[in-house]
């Protein structure tokens, strides 16, 4: 199973978790690991609950059952304090960028600085230089986050996510709806930052190319299970019909084309008579 | 383009359809009616032809195939002809779009399980709100316990957006509120040559009840509202999930400036209130019961004692209270949509102006028993 890589130290773990909402199962005994120092990327279409995984694992939401665990600490069972002080070493790039609108770049990236140390201005200045200019945009710091486009917001919430120096970092839906430049910039960044800042980062993602040339590890979920995972090379030749339709892209497989509906027919032919 | 009309044209024999025309959305409009009351041809077979089609879009084909159809199902044998190749491709998608899949029935439920679900959803909502309350008391006590966390820089601007920026319109309505009271009384007192006693009836309702409570309806459409709205944008923003996630607590930093603005900021707007109602109803003396400045002024220091004014300030930090938190909350529950944002601002004014009533209600009961 090419499973050999996760058996090595684990930032966070997963055992038999199980998340419903209401009388809908999201998640259904699922148990992974994420490696430390790995980039791991989790794929599935959407709707199936991937972005809930991450709020799961940020302990914005409890799992039903079973257990998340970030470097030793079960999430769900931490105390508000406690929580608060695991969440400073998890950075969550959000899918709509979420950056203050009424600050500016340099300030929504000195937020977290000001707000969780002590540290003197000019010190927190340089910091604030240091990460913007790893995402490329130290020129753009007096901009305002309305001024900014699609990618180059992504990039400043980036360099926000990284302004403590996670251990974590959580990526949901980086690629979605850039511009091949930027998802190209964008790629580079994830892989380059893990490796250099020594983080551990969760890539959250239907792109599957560009999941597939940084991530280490992939797992796939479906109707809230784990239903493949191994490496990119490794999923390329799975057979399993679900995970084969979903990385190659087939239209029509075990996921139909058609959301469930009454025969076409019928149902337009019944409104005519 | 021309302005030829386009039209779809049909004419029928015994065992024939001809087709010419444009068949698309427009070139049926006119005929539709019509072609639908084709009667279904009594013949074991029938041709139809669709040689002179110039133009089929999906309407059409539809149209066509809906023809053929009922063709089908009474016996009738179709032959089409003539079409082109593009034309047949579109009918023959029509005609497999029917992949068999069932869906489970939608569920209605009753007027009963309404007003179940409704009563339940009540319920949460009060005890999500009385959390909401219990723990915005619990942080606030971190600012008083430990001052250093206190905001100061949001603490400011919120008072300067909720107090500073209150001021004329407060003192423009309280102002005339004092007037109108004035004239109302002394219209009566005008009666029994009681001109004077206009101090002590406008003096006493405006600083027990009507300034501290019409400050707090003003700042309850003008504040809470404002709350409600940022903190709902911010929601649909994920701005709070960001701040959440930085492991920073939103009640901190979004509530309790906007709290404790209002603490400090609603007690001073309501000493304004009661000093300009005073003087709107010392105009009105004036002007309607020759009660001049002075002897206005003389009266009031006599009849109105510090009690009365401390009476109406001590319900303000209540109200202030009140306003914030329904405010906040209510942009807490903010979920998914602008439409969302726009609903819960409504209901903050409404609930907030709601329960100010009550409060001062209750304060009057509790004075009352108290017996000052």
């Amino acid at each position: 199973m090419g499973t050999s890589l996760i058996k090595t130290d684990a930032l966070v773990k997963i055992r038999n978790m199980s998340f419903c909402r209401g009388k809908r199962v999201i998640f259904d005994d699922v148990s992974l690991d994420i490696p430390r120092g790995k980039v791991v990327g989790i794929m599935g279409p959407s709707g199936t609950g991937k972005t809930t995984l991450l709020r799961l694992i940020g302990g914005q939401l409890k799992p039903t059952s079973g257990t998340i665990e970030m470097d030793g600490n079960v999430i769900h069972r931490l105390s508000r304090r406690d929580l608060y002080k695991v969440r400073k070493n998890m950075g969550l790039l959000f899918q709509t960028s979420a950056l203050f609108t009424n600050l500016t770049v340099y300030e929504n990236v000195a937020f977290p600085l000001r707000e969780h140390t002590q540290l003197s201005e000019s010190m927190i200045r340089d910091l604030v230089l240091m990460k913007l200019q790893a995402v490329g945009l130290r020129g753009a710091r007096d901009l305002m986050p309305s001024h900014l486009s699609g990618g180059m917001s992504r990039r400043v919430a980036l360099a926000r996510a990284i302004a403590l120096d996670p251990t974590l970092i959580m990526y949901d839906e980086p690629f979605t709806g850039q511009d091949p430049i930027s998802m190209g910039i964008l790629v580079k960044l994830i892989r380059h930052l893990n490796d250099a800042l020594g983080m551990t980062s969760i890539v959250v993602s239907h792109d599957v190319p560009e999941t597939a040339s940084i991530a280490d590890y992939i797992y796939v979920i479906s109707g809230g299970k784990v239903v493949g995972q191994g490496t990119p090379e490794y999923l390329q030749q799975d057979e399993n019909p679900y995970v084969k339709q979903f990385i190659h892209g087939l239209p029509d497989g075990v996921v139909p084309f058609h959301y469930p509906a009454v025969d076409f027919g019928q149902d337009m032919l019944g409104e005519a008579s | 383009m021309d302005d030829a009309p386009l039209v779809a044209h049909f004419t029928l024999d015994d065992a024939s359809l001809f087709c010419t025309g444009d068949w698309t959305r427009r070139g049926l409009q006119a005929r539709i009616n019509d072609f639908h009351a084709l009667p279904i041809p009594t013949t074991v077979k029938m041709t139809i032809h669709g040689d002179d089609v110039k133009a089929m879009d999906t309407s059409g084909a539809w149209s066509l195939h809906r023809f053929i159809h009922g063709c089908k199902a009474q016996g009738v044998d179709i032959e089409l002809r003539g079409f082109t190749q593009e034309h047949y491709s579109l009918l023959d998608l029509i005609a497999r779009q029917q992949a068999p899949q069932e869906i489970p029935d939608a569920k209605i439920p009753g007027n009963l399980a309404l007003i179940g679900k409704n009563a339940i959803d009540g319920f949460w909502q009060v005890r999500d709100f009385f959390n909401f309350f219990g723990e915005m008391f619990l942080i606030s006590l971190t600012w008083v316990v430990h001052p250093g966390r206190i905001r100061w820089v949001s603490l400011l601007s919120g008072i300067q957006s909720t107090g500073y920026n209150a001021i004329v319109i407060v003192a423009l309505l309280s102002f005339l509120i004092g007037v109108v009271l004035a004239y109302q009384v002394g219209l009566q007192l005008i009666n029994y040559g009681a001109n004077i006693f206009v101090v002590d009836l406008v003096g006493i309702s405006l600083l027990r009840e009507f300034a501290p409570l019409i400050t707090a309806v003003i700042i309850a459409g003008r504040t809470g509202s404002a709350y409600t709205a940022q903190i709902g944008t911010m929601k649909l923003n994920e701005e709070v999930d960001a701040m959440e996630t930085m492991g920073l607590s939103s009640m901190e930093l979004l509530v309790l400036p906007k709290m404790f603005a209002l603490l400090i900021a609603m007690p001073l707007l309501t000493i304004l209130a009661d000093m300009m109602g005073v003087l709107g109803g010392m105009f009105m003396s004036k002007g309607l019961l020759d009660v001049s400045f002075n002897e206005f002024l003389v009266r009031f220091g006599q009849v109105i004692d510090v009690q009365t004014f401390l009476l109406g300030l001590i319900k303000v930090p209540v109200f202030a209270v009140v306003i914030s938190g329904i405010g906040c909350f209510q942009g807490f529950q903010v979920r998914g949509s602008a439409q969302s944002v726009g609903e819960h601002t409504t209901t903050s004014v409404v609930q907030g102006i709601f329960m100010i009533i009550v409060v001062d209600a209750a304060f009057s009961v509790l004075y009352g028993n108290l017996g000052i």
